[in-house]
């Protein structure tokens, strides 16, 4: 008998007791086909434009640093003055998202040197967009794709995330609900990656320091229309 | 149950010389400070903490009752999206699984995300044995790895140790680096591993994450990190492994959203930690990044012959730490003194189970049983009642030392004789009382020299409670 039978004979003799495979099955498929949310913290069931403040307040609890801008046109001018003001080299990495891509980069930042795919370990600052945020814990929501490499996400200091303010939502569920509509019921993108602040660690002493391994810092932009 | 490498029988040596470490005593003055208020903050922000808690059990033992057929779905979405999933009984077939996966990929160097499944197998003297190099990358595991050590705590590998400690092992080790360069700041130090331990993601041609949940709905296993080195573990190298264990399973996303409501606040005090990773297959056909294979290992080891025992609500355990923060065992003696990977209460409760009651039966008697455990998991696990299961089968076994059968043979008797009792007990009354003095404090009592050693036995004042509550009742 292989491990996988064996494991699953034994799993089957204990849980016989309760209920027969059939309807364990019939219970199991429904339960997942349904994907019910469960109890909704009241926090975040706010209008959109308090759930905004509340995604705001909230990733800035956790050291993120916020700007918000009247639409993208004005990226390129906001990535050159936060790297300016961090006394960072003027280049940014971002995948082929099209909207980032479509910016006149040249125009508005004649001396950032910008450049596209997953990132390179001498990157000192990458630009990514999120799909969503989460406004209950002020939480980022990325997705892997061509237009948005993972390891920008992670090997570089300084992280830049674009988000409309449009696609703030409330809740992790509401996330699921728009993964779902985009990938098909059952299918997820590689990667998900949930980004509430920068990185951070515990480990000595248990005294917060940021910055272990991922970004130092994680600045988010906020397009309003 | 053959790679046991425990000190659990020594339970009561390793208590008493962790009582008179100093460094070690000094470390665990940062364990109230560093996660009790945090977690109490964070529980009382959130109106519905309570609620949650709950929900996480019933929909945590409605996927228990299920487990079979949830296991099996969640098989069926990670080979539907390209990824392979390996079951394994035992530590010793899980060793050679992921060994197997690495030779497949010629792998020399092997990053790891913290993974305490991986503990439990001794993954990493095994790889070491198969000639691979596994590279911890959360930092207090790659602290306790410098130094040939098991992690003393779930979710803080390195609580156990100080600053100075760590700036010693850092200088020891980290020898190109210029010897009279600064390193007494934690930012220092969090700074120098930094830079080490990137070049080691990069040339690591594996990387091993444990996994926090697995998603029946969707094939997709999720880490829970504050560093984000699982995410650089799992993105950079060739080959994803997950390190899981079968009760990790939660039926959906939702499911999963609401446990992990639970887990940063009742862990580290944190409302939502800093990186929740969802992976999901290997990289998908236009990615440009992200490994190209993805494996799962399930393991059992014992697991299985919980479903349905006394110890099943065991299994709700979500590995939030908390009930080690708060436990006033753990907070004297710190985890190593446990013996095995799992310390704290939820060990007492799981060790015996893992690797059986003749190896950790002392376990359950290291409490208290003030119940602070139970209040603070958000699991709702019934620790205390779970360990006294365990100290009933380990007297049912006469495992206990020879003094301890007796003593309580030789209580039973007495309790069963009230009038016998009730004499005794007031002429040991008085005869304490006698002893102890002026002070009322005993610092010695023969038979009790491991309860006085650390402290004084108050000696009884007054006439025994059958006493008192008799003159009381009119
Ligand atoms: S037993 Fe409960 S409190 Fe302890 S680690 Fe597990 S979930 Fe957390």
């Amino acid at each position: 008998m292989s491990a996988r039978e064996a494991i699953f004979a034994r799993l089957r003799h204990q849980l016989a007791a309760g209920s027969s495979e059939q309807d364990r099955r019939e219970t199991a498929s429904a339960r997942i086909a349904g994907h019910a949310a469960n109890l909704i913290p009241a926090r975040a069931q706010i209008d959109h434009g308090a759930q905004v403040k509340l995604f705001i307040d909230q990733a800035e609890a956790v050291q993120a640093t916020v700007k918000t801008l009247a639409s993208h046109d004005d990226v390129p001018d906001e990535v050159t003055a936060y790297l300016r003001k961090h006394n960072l080299p003027q280049a940014i990495r971002h995948g082929t998202d099209a909207q980032l891509s479509g910016l006149d980069w040249h125009g508005r930042a004649p001396s950032l040197t910008v450049s596209h795919g997953p990132a390179d370990p001498h990157d000192e600052a990458s630009l990514s967009h999120a799909v969503a945020g989460v406004a209950e814990t002020g939480t980022l929501i990325l997705t892997s794709g061509p237009d948005n490499p993972t390891t920008l996400n992670f090997l570089p200091e300084n992280h830049i995330v674009v988000v409309r303010a449009a696609d703030i939502t409330g809740t992790y569920e509401d996330v699921w609900q728009t993964i779902r509509a985009t990938y098909g019921e059952r299918q997820m993108p590689r990667t998900v990656n949930m980004i509430t602040g920068p990185s951070r660690t515990g480990d000595i002493e248990q005294r917060i320091e940021l910055g272990a391994h991922g970004p130092r810092r994680l600045h988010i932009i906020i397009i309003e229309n | 149950m053959v790679t046991v490498h425990s000190t659990s029988p020594h339970f009561k040596a390793n208590a008493r010389r962790a009582l008179g470490d100093e460094q070690l005593q000094r470390a665990l003055t940062n364990v109230p400070g560093g996660f009790i208020a945090k977690r109490q903050h964070a529980k009382d922000k959130l109106p519905e903490f309570d609620a949650l808690r709950d929900e996480a059990r019933d929909l945590k033992n409605h996927t228990l009752a299920h487990l079979d057929v949830y296991l099996e779905e969640y098989e069926a979405r990670v080979i539907a999206s390209g990824g392979h999933v390996h079951w394994c009984e035992t530590p010793d077939e899980a060793c050679r699984t992921v060994i197997d996966i690495c030779k497949a990929h010629d792998a020399r160097t092997v990053t790891k995300g913290k993974s305490m499944v991986t503990e439990e197998i001794h993954l990493n003297a095994a790889m070491q044995a198969a000639g691979i190099q596994p590279v911890e990358t959360d930092l207090g595991e790659y602290i306790i790895q410098l130094r040939g050590e098991t992690p003393s705590h779930i979710i803080a590998p390195a609580v156990h140790l100080n600053k100075d400690q760590i700036e010693a092992d850092f200088r020891a080790t980290h020898t190109h680096l210029p010897a009279d360069r600064q390193l007494e700041e934690g930012a220092q130090l969090v700074n120098e591993a930094r830079q080490i331990l990137r070049q080691k993601y990069i040339d690591a041609d594996v990387g091993i994450t444990g996994a926090n949940f697995l998603v029946a709905e969707t094939g997709t296993s999720i880490i829970v990190t504050n560093e984000g080195n699982g995410d650089l573990t799992q993105s950079l190298p060739k080959a994803h492994i997950v390190m899981a264990t079968i009760e990790k399973i939660v039926p959906t996303l939702e499911d999963a959203s609401t446990i992990l409501r639970l887990l940063g606040r009742n862990g580290t005090g944190q409302e939502f930690t800093s990186y929740t990773t969802f992976s999901t297959g290997p990289r998908r056909a236009d990615d440009p990044d992200g490994p190209d294979e993805y494996h799962v290992v399930i393991l059992d080891n014992g697991r299985t012959g919980m479903i349905g025992s006394d110890f099943q609500d065991m299994l709700r355990c979500i590995r939030c730490g908390a009930c080690l923060n708060h436990c006033p065992v753990y907070q004297a003696v710190g985890g190593h003194a446990y013996g095995w990977v799992y310390p704290g209460p939820m060990g007492s409760v799981l060790t015996p189970s893992l690797i059986g009651v003749d190896q950790a039966g002392h376990l359950p008697n290291a409490s208290t049983f003030c119940g602070r455990c139970e209040e603070v998991c958000p699991m709702r696990i019934p620790l205390p009642k779970m360990m006294r299961h365990w100290r009933e089968r380990e007297f049912e076994r006469h495992l206990s030392p020879v003094t301890v059968r007796y003593g309580i043979g030789a209580w039973a008797f007495m309790a069963k004789r009230p009038k016998l009792y009730r004499l005794a007990t007031g002429i040991a009354a008085r005869l304490l009382k006698l002893w102890a003095g002026k002070t009322g404090r005993l610092e010695a009592l023969a038979g009790a020299g491991g309860w006085t050693r650390h402290r004084d036995l108050p000696a009884p004042q007054g006439p025994t409670f059958m006493a008192q509550w008799k003159r009381r009742r009119p």
